[in-house]
């Protein structure tokens, strides 16, 4: 079977990392009070990055500015080189609130094909690439559902399907597992991991979960201190095989975490008193 | 089953109405309240089927064509002033003057421009059923959820896109509400239209009975426009059903 999502990029591991999302010195300020201050870091292709820091640190403000979404005060984002103002073709984002960003007059199946219009593609093959998003996600029995009809993990994977059907280069996910329950957590994270194993694609996705953070990641990207700095950038070196239980429980997986935590905790501890 | 209950429902109270109607008019004397029965006979007599060819067919036309021009320009017009924020901030004095100004008022100066045919009364139908279309669909297109938006930003949705899919689904249950009481503004401004203007239609048949002292016929008139209202509503339901299903079962 040829699965129409495919993507058709390979991912030899070559010395230089190819560079797919550079950002540069961005900060952001909102009317006197800044809330970014000065980022640099580099997204390789093909990696999946997780960015924590405490709450309020402005984590979903990056994202937003790494999607063109929300204009940087200062610095700069581009992709392949090229400078990110408006959402680029090659992105597509899973926002929160799944219950919100879907759109409750459509089924599953029309949701997950709009964004797919834009290809001009004849209705019939549309439909097939968001069946075979949907699939990829393992929703094949629900297309004719209206998403309020779903669970909450259900969903979201509906708002996931919909960025993979339009076959982005890279997915920039906003604490998306934030609002389901843990076991639905877990699979998700699962989920996500398969998916991009699969489609090869990049991720980066912001939480304020650490194990959620080392888990998923090839790499994480702690953020903290007012404005909010890069603290540190974490590769995990956890592999691609992971689970839920045996990566969990590694002493790695534990020192990586504490690391984190640290981290996080140092950076918040003077805010406090 | 549920469904005859639901009909059973329905129905008793305007059969135990109709019932005592009959039994209280069936001796009646008076010359303005004739008994229901009589009015019956009347009403198979006058209606089937040479008044409603000659009187209700030309009223349901003006009727439809008036509430369908309303629809189209206060549905384009709702949604382009909703996206318009700016433009509509100028304008809401304005309309909000023009929509509590009763559309029947217009009537004599309606008369002078478009003359007392069929192009005054579509025009009066279609412009009193406009607002409260229109002000509905701008708030409807107003108050689209922020995180959709964002969804089509980042979907790079385009302008027409956006208004298909999100602007007009998300303010259907405000049109729809508006155009409920446009329909029942309808049905009014086109018996007053047509007591005013040429022969033709219910509400002339009305008052041209009246004048005549046919008061059986008047009340068949009556009886019909009570009908032809109830119908039109019946069938709006039933369109709202079919369309906004979504939001129904949603809210139920």
């Amino acid at each position: 079977m040829t699965d129409p999502i495919t993507m058709h990029k390979t991912s030899a591991p070559q010395p230089p990392p190819e560079i797919l999302l550079s950002v540069r010195n961005v900060g952001k300020n909102y009317g006197p009070m800044a809330v970014l201050g000065d980022i640099s870091v580099d997204v390789r292709a093909g990696e999946f990055m997780c960015i924590v820091g405490p709450s309020g640190a402005g984590k979903t403000t990056l994202l937003q500015c790494l999607s063109g979404l929300l204009a940087p005060t200062s610095g700069s984002v581009s992709l392949r080189g090229v400078e990110v103002s408006e959402p680029p073709a090659e992105m597509a984002i899973v926002f929160q609130d799944y219950s919100r960003s879907l759109m409750p007059w459509l089924s599953v199946l029309d949701n997950v094909s709009l964004p797919l219009r834009s290809t001009k593609l004849p209705k019939a093959d549309i439909k097939k690439k968001a069946a075979a998003a949907l699939e990829e996600v393992g929703l094949t029995g629900h297309l004719d559902k209206y998403p309020w009809q779903l669970s909450g993990g259900m969903q979201q994977r509906v708002a996931i399907a919909r960025a993979l059907a339009f076959e982005p280069a890279i997915v920039l996910m906003d604490e998306p597992f934030a609002s389901v329950d843990a076991q639905t957590r877990s699979d998700l994270e699962d989920l996500t991991l398969k998916v991009k194993q699969h489609l090869g694609i990049t991720i980066v996705l912001v939480t304020h979960d650490i194990d959620e953070a080392v888990y998923l990641s090839d790499r994480v990207l702690v953020l903290g201190g007012r404005p909010t700095q890069v603290v540190d950038l974490i590769e995990t070196h956890l592999g691609d095989d992971r689970d839920q239980i045996s990566t969990k429980s590694t002493p790695q997986f534990a020192e990586l975490r504490a690391k984190v935590y640290q981290e996080i905790r140092t950076q918040t501890a003077p805010a406090q008193t | 089953m549920k469904a005859l209950k639901k009909i059973a429902w329905e129905l008793w109270l305007p059969i135990v109405l109709v019932v005592l109607w009959l039994v209280l008019s069936a001796g009646s004397k008076t010359f303005y309240f004739p008994p229901l029965g009589r009015i019956m006979d009347k009403f198979v007599h006058v209606w089937f089927f040479d008044g409603i060819l000659k009187d209700l067919t030309p009223s349901l036309g003006r009727i439809l064509l008036g509430f369908i021009l309303a629809v189209a320009v206060g549905v384009a017009g709702g949604t382009m002033l909703g996206l318009l924020r700016r433009t509509e901030e100028a304008l809401r004095p304005v309309l909000e003057f023009l929509r509590s100004t009763p559309g029947v008022a217009l009537l004599p100066i309606a008369t002078l421009f478009l003359g007392v045919g069929q192009e005054m009364k579509v025009f009066m139908i279609a412009l009193a059923c406009t607002w409260p279309i229109l002000l509905n669909t701008i708030d409807g297109v107003r108050s689209v959820e922020p995180v959709l938006l964002q969804v089509a930003r980042s979907y790079r949705l385009t302008l027409w896109e956006r208004i298909r899919f999100i602007y007009i689904p998300n303010a259907s249950p405000q049109i729809f509400a508006g155009g409920r009481l446009s329909l029942a503004i309808a049905a009014v401004v086109m018996v007053v239209t047509e007591m005013i203007g040429s022969p033709g239609g219910v509400g002339y048949f009305v008052l041209n009975a009246q004048r005549n002292f046919d008061i059986l016929s008047m009340w068949t008139g009556i009886i019909m426009l009570g009908l032809l209202g109830y119908l039109l509503n019946l069938a709006f339901r039933l369109a709202e059903n079919r369309i906004l299903r979504w939001h129904l079962i949603k809210n139920a």
